[in-house]
């Protein structure tokens, strides 16, 4: 049985995980010390919903891949130039705060009214992925809401494989206890999945997919709509860097056996 | 007068897993502290071995969500049977263990019951100021200490971070609640568990020693050639040694997708660090990793670090483990291996 598919990927950006992050206060909550000037990458987890998105749209021919990314408009430019060499994917932008400080629950309302606007959604051939947390906020709630609010109620989170069986059902591993993964089938559309690190590697580079998605990317950030994602009836009494900088010994000079005798010490003591 | 309203899911009628009785010795606490009265929410196949287990634990309600139903770990079915309890107490505050099943629902249903959810709680404090958590945000990079004014307040609190309840068993009287799944919910079905395809369990949560691996391990070594295969029976070695729990670096796991020299016994599951896992262990040794801060994040909760690594100038080296090695890990953990078969035989 052949499915097409509407794959919407909810992905936005985070800074460069390399980057030195310092919290500071700001007008209406915490913020990252010159956080505008930090480059940004599209958050990890959300890239690897990506790759499997495009993956699974280029196995079923006719589906097609939205990203809906919610960022400043000129961070989102600049990730987007990264990213569109990747995977096919149509844009739809939203100009507003990545922060990890604002809320879940709003950036789901602001991602889900983006969803419920794309022309001809069609919600038996509708997926929707994401990473199962972002690494900004890190809470795995966001998707959980989406679906929520697009009335969804098959839910999957930690995802790392999705296998399209040949009725069209959907098998679907996901992350549990332990290093193992607990194994749904679902009958087929719609359903959510944040995803975990995936099965596939980084595609490389495609030129031709760079120029056709670069036709659509620029339009789409032009005409970005504005969102003001914050974090309403939230308090945050200090946030702060953790003081646990060790004084770290540097062994030098021992001899094999010795280093040796001294790790299975430390372990063998408790 | 608030309720706080615990969740715990029943595997097979046992006991309570350590991980709800932590969350029920903080909900005591917090209940305790601010005056609330306390219910259980129990969701299960069978329920009432659990609730006798915890029966002395000074809930005024135990309510449960009963049959084959609720048995699966599913979206539909779960949310469905947390959504149902809540209703029955309407509770101030819903508290829950950060398992992968609560997990996978908590903010649905925050969402559901207009309130509000936090997951990966670290700390759990009522004072004057009211009731207020701690998590950490950009992958273990800074902590935060908040409260916020929307009710129900869901919060999913992490395992480890609070002593577990110790109190006597007896005989609860479970309140029947009536939870209806919808026949889309029943479109998923739960088939089973697959363990990871190295055969070998090489993850442990509750290991007191978290064993780290680096790519290094895949390179090429002082004669110019790979040794992947010997390093996987040192590191085999190892884990059978001591009962570690195997973690790795992203490099390294990423190899195998690249279609490089791996080891054979790794899976992405093992990763550790900002797109791994961030586990809880008292000591952690890592070795050919070179301790950089993406992956550095994930050893936020390993109390006691060493590293071997062959560059003094490794990210180990700048303020992230307590001990580091400078020496080949071959060679030295060949040394290790040896004094530990000696130390068994």
């Amino acid at each position: 049985m052949s499915t097409t598919y509407q794959i919407v990927v909810c992905g936005s950006i985070v800074p460069d995980p390399l980057q030195t992050l310092e919290p500071v206060p700001g007008a209406t909550g915490p913020t990252l010390k010159n956080e505008m000037m930090l480059p940004a990458v599209l958050d990890p987890w959300a890239w690897h919903a990506l790759f499997e998105a495009a993956h699974l749209a280029k196995n079923a021919p006719g589906s097609k891949v939205w990203l809906v990314s919610l960022g400043p408009k000129a961070k989102l430019q600049q990730v987007m130039m990264t990213i569109a060499q990747k995977a096919p994917f149509e844009l739809i932008a939203i100009d507003g705060s990545a922060s990890g400080f604002t809320e879940a629950s709003e950036v789901a309302a602001t991602l889900a009214g983006a969803i419920k606007a794309i022309p001809g959604l069609d919600l038996s051939r509708l997926l929707v992925f994401g990473g199962w947390e972002s690494a900004s906020r890190g809470s795995g709630a966001t998707m959980q809401i989406v679906g929520e609010m697009l009335g969804i109620v098959n839910q999957f989170q930690g995802v790392d494989k999705l296998t399209i069986g040949a009725d069209g059902s959907i098998e679907i591993l996901e992350r549990i206890e332990g290093g193992k993964h607990q194994v749904s089938i679902c009958v087929g559309p719609p359903a959510v999945f944040g995803w975990a690190t995936g099965s596939l590697p980084e595609p490389p580079n495609n030129p031709q997919v760079g120029m056709a998605n670069m036709r659509g990317i620029m339009p789409a950030l032009q005409k970005a709509c504005t969102s003001k994602v914050g974090a309403e009836g939230v308090t945050f009494a200090s946030v702060a860097l953790p003081k646990q900088r060790r004084d770290t010994k540097i062994v030098k000079d021992l001899s094999t056996d010795e280093i040796a005798r001294d790790i299975v010490s430390w372990i063998t003591n408790a | 007068m608030d309720t706080i309203l615990i969740l715990i899911h029943v595997e097979k009628d046992a006991a309570p897993a350590k991980s709800a009785l932590e969350e029920l010795g903080a909900a005591k606490d917090i209940a305790e502290a601010c005056g609330a009265t306390l219910a259980v929410g129990l969701v299960g196949e069978a329920l009432q071995g659990a609730a006798n287990h915890i029966a002395e634990c000074g809930a005024s309600r135990f309510l449960g969500v009963e049959g084959a139903e609720f048995r699966q770990s599913r979206y539909g079915s779960d949310i469905a049977a947390a959504e149902a309890i809540c209703r029955a107490t309407n509770p101030t505050f819903v508290i829950a263990p950060a398992t992968s099943r609560w997990n996978r629902v908590v903010a649905g249903l925050a969402h559901r019951l207009g309130g509000r959810a936090d997951t990966h709680v670290t700390d759990l404090v009522a004072g004057k100021g009211g009731v207020t958590i701690s998590r950490w945000y950009y992958r273990q990079r800074m902590e935060a200490v908040l409260h916020r004014t929307q009710r129900p307040w869901v919060i999913a609190l992490e395992a480890g971070c609070h002593a577990p309840w110790k109190g006597g068993a007896g005989t609860a009287k479970i309140e029947p609640v009536a939870a209806t799944v919808p026949e889309t919910a029943k479109r998923t079905t739960v088939t089973g568990v697959k363990a990871p395809s190295s055969g070998q369990q090489t993850i442990r949560p509750d290991a007191e020693l978290l064993f780290v691996a680096g790519a290094g391990w895949t390179k090429k070594q002082s004669d110019g050639q790979t040794h992947a295969p010997e390093a996987e029976n040192l590191i085999r070695g190892f884990l059978q040694f001591t009962n570690a729990s195997l973690g790795s670096s992203k490099s390294l796991v990423d190899l195998s997708k690249d279609g490089q020299a791996v080891l054979t016994l790794m899976t992405h599951l093992n990763q550790i660090g900002q797109t791994g896992s961030t586990p809880r262990h008292l000591k952690g040794l890592s070795t050919c990793c070179h301790g950089e801060e993406p992956h550095a994040v994930g050893w936020r909760f390993i109390t006691e670090r060493r590293a071997v690594n062959l560059d003094p100038n490794c990210g180990w080296a700048r303020g992230k483990a307590d001990v580091l090695y400078v020496a080949d890990a071959f060679d030295v953990m060949r040394k290790v291996n040896a004094l530990l078969a000696a130390k068994q035989a």
